[in-house]
């Protein structure tokens, strides 16, 4: 493991680490499932948010060296997405699948959060190198940029859940579509710039 | 001429490659410890450590009463998990952003349709017999706790301002306005720190309530001044709050500053905020879902599964009476 990526890695499971330390001194407060579920959903999304944020950095500061971590962040982003569910799974439904069906017919922003999820399982499980040699670079990109609906997706869910008090979910949101606007704006962009080299 | 000499420099400025590699490891481990630090103290911004326990005075000679056959959570769960949007919209926050909050003096005003309408300071009302009451606390949220009240029956200071006939409904309003304190007497924390404003809270100020003047004046409906034996904590309401224990908890309003007998049904707060989430009785039941949360099953604090709703939370042989005849999906 080159060094960023074992700063990444040591970085990334700090809050788990944590949560786990503050779970075994009975430390997560009065309502511990909870703050957990939230917790794990909060940094499902902040890693969704930093993997799209690799490729806007690059291209405006030259930060190359992120694409090495990207991988890692995203596949963070999959693991406390997991752990999201299966928490709610586990406590909020006593692992009975059929009352999360129910549930998830009944309850739109379980639904939501559910799509969220299942769009990054492919994502997650072509994440290998090779796996992006099977599919093909431009096919696995284009497979990839997914990641754009499962984090739109990921905010509404929060979006939804909350009560009526919607910083936190803005503050994503805000995060998602200024990612997502820099991509489009670049998108357009090198597309014109390539349409007048064409011209020319 | 000869540039010998000054290569030799040259080469003695370099770096000898053990030290590099020292420092080169030194300048990762300084990266390593830095971030981790920095994340850590980030994921303690989510999750602060508890707030110190708040000592509050103790009331005397109080009467029992059960009704609740649990055990009642502790004070330190009781005391550390609160919705009060004035303070905060995260419930492990309110207790720190509350700590300063001035609650003497404080008078709570009774008018509207009554025929003696008057100011009650809070040493009158807590020299009435107080009462504890253990019951059930049931969020429209999905968690419960069970907690150990004092207070006496609201139908006690209504019998005092004697309700005219006209009067239908009782309407309850606390003590901000997201703009200048209501009630000269209630001091605000200083600088306001602490108070949320309402556009990040997501509701209007002051925050109101309401009941039909027969659930204001049942024996289970009271006004709350203390819990454990203790007067109030400021995160639950300091000093007088509403409990209504088969409702929802957003019904059982805090920090009351004025109670006012009316012949319409009173505008409520979260039906205000969402008329399709929150009806005017919001009854605990666990046969009418919340568009957002199943109401059927609810986690008590202190437990990890969930256990099911009980209807009127436990109080239909005291209360179904007050609802019947009326479609309790439709008036929800």
């Amino acid at each position: 493991m080159t060094f960023e990526k074992l700063l990444v890695f040591i970085n990334a499971i700090v809050p788990l680490a944590l949560l786990a330390y503050d779970g075994w001194t009975q430390r997560l407060g009065a309502n511990p499932v909870e703050f957990f579920l939230r917790t794990t959903g909060v940094l499902a999304l902040i890693f969704l948010v930093l993997s799209l944020a690799v490729t806007p950095l690059r291209k405006m500061f030259g930060w190359n060296q992120l694409i090495k971590v990207r991988r890692m962040l995203g596949l963070f982003a999959f693991f406390y997405a997991s752990i999201h569910l299966l928490t709610y799974s586990a406590f909020d439904k006593g692992g009975d699948v059929p009352a999360i069906a129910i549930d998830v017919w009944d309850r739109p922003f379980i639904a939501v959060g559910m799509t969220a999820f299942m769009i990054l399982v492919p994502l997650a499980v072509t994440s290998t190198n090779k796996m992006i040699k099977r599919l093909g670079g431009k096919r696995w990109a284009r497979l990839h940029k997914l990641a754009y609906a499962a984090a739109t997706l990921g905010v509404t869910h929060f979006w939804m859940l909350v009560k009526s008090d919607v910083t936190y979910p803005a503050l994503f949101g805000i995060a998602v579509a200024a990612l997502l606007g820099y991509r489009i704006y670049a998108a357009n962009y090198s597309a014109g710039a390539q349409g007048s080299r064409s011209a020319g | 001429m000869t540039f010998e000499p000054e290569t030799m420099q040259e080469k003695e400025k370099i770096t000898p490659e053990h030290v590099y590699l020292n420092r080169r490891n030194f300048i990762r481990a300084g990266l390593v410890a830095g971030s981790t630090f920095a994340t850590g103290l980030a994921y303690r911004v989510f999750n602060p450590p508890p707030p110190k326990e708040i000592a509050t005075a103790e009331i005397k000679d109080v009467k029992t009463t059960v009704w609740a056959a649990e055990k009642p959570n502790s004070f330190e769960e009781i005391t550390s998990y609160n919705n009060f949007y004035e303070f905060s919209t995260s419930k492990t926050e309110v207790a720190r952003a509350a700590a300063d909050f001035v609650t003497r003096p404080w008078t709570i005003e009774v008018g509207g349709l009554v025929d003696r309408p008057r100011v009650f300071a809070i040493d009158e009302l807590l020299s009435f017999q107080q009462e504890e009451r253990v019951y059930r606390f049931r969020c429209v949220e999905g968690w419960s706790m069970v907690i150990p009240w004092i207070g006496f029956p609201v139908r006690r200071i209504l019998d005092e301002v004697v309700p005219t006939s006209e009067a239908k409904y009782v309407a309850f309003e606390t003590f901000y306005d997201g703009k200048t304190g209501m009630n000269p007497d209630v001091k605000l924390p200083e600088g306001r720190n602490g108070m949320q404003s309402s556009l990040f809270a997501g509701i209007d100020f002051p925050y109101v309530e309401g009941l039909r003047l027969d659930e204001a004046m049942h024996d289970l409906t009271i006004i709350a001044t203390g819990l454990y034996g203790k007067q109030l904590p400021n995160q639950n309401g300091a000093p007088v709050r509403l409990v209504v224990p088969w409702k929802y908890g957003f019904k059982s309003i805090k920090s009351v500053v004025r109670i006012t007998l009316t012949d319409r049904e009173p505008p409520t707060t979260w039906n205000i905020a969402s008329p399709t989430e929150y009806g005017f009785y919001s009854n605990v039941n666990p046969n009418v879902a919340h568009p957002r949360w199943s109401q059927a099953t609810e986690r008590r604090i202190g437990e990890f599964g969930t256990r099911p709703t009980l209807l009127f939370n436990g109080y239909e042989d005291q209360v179904a009476h007050l609802y019947d005849g009326m479609d309790l999906r439709k008036k929800f």
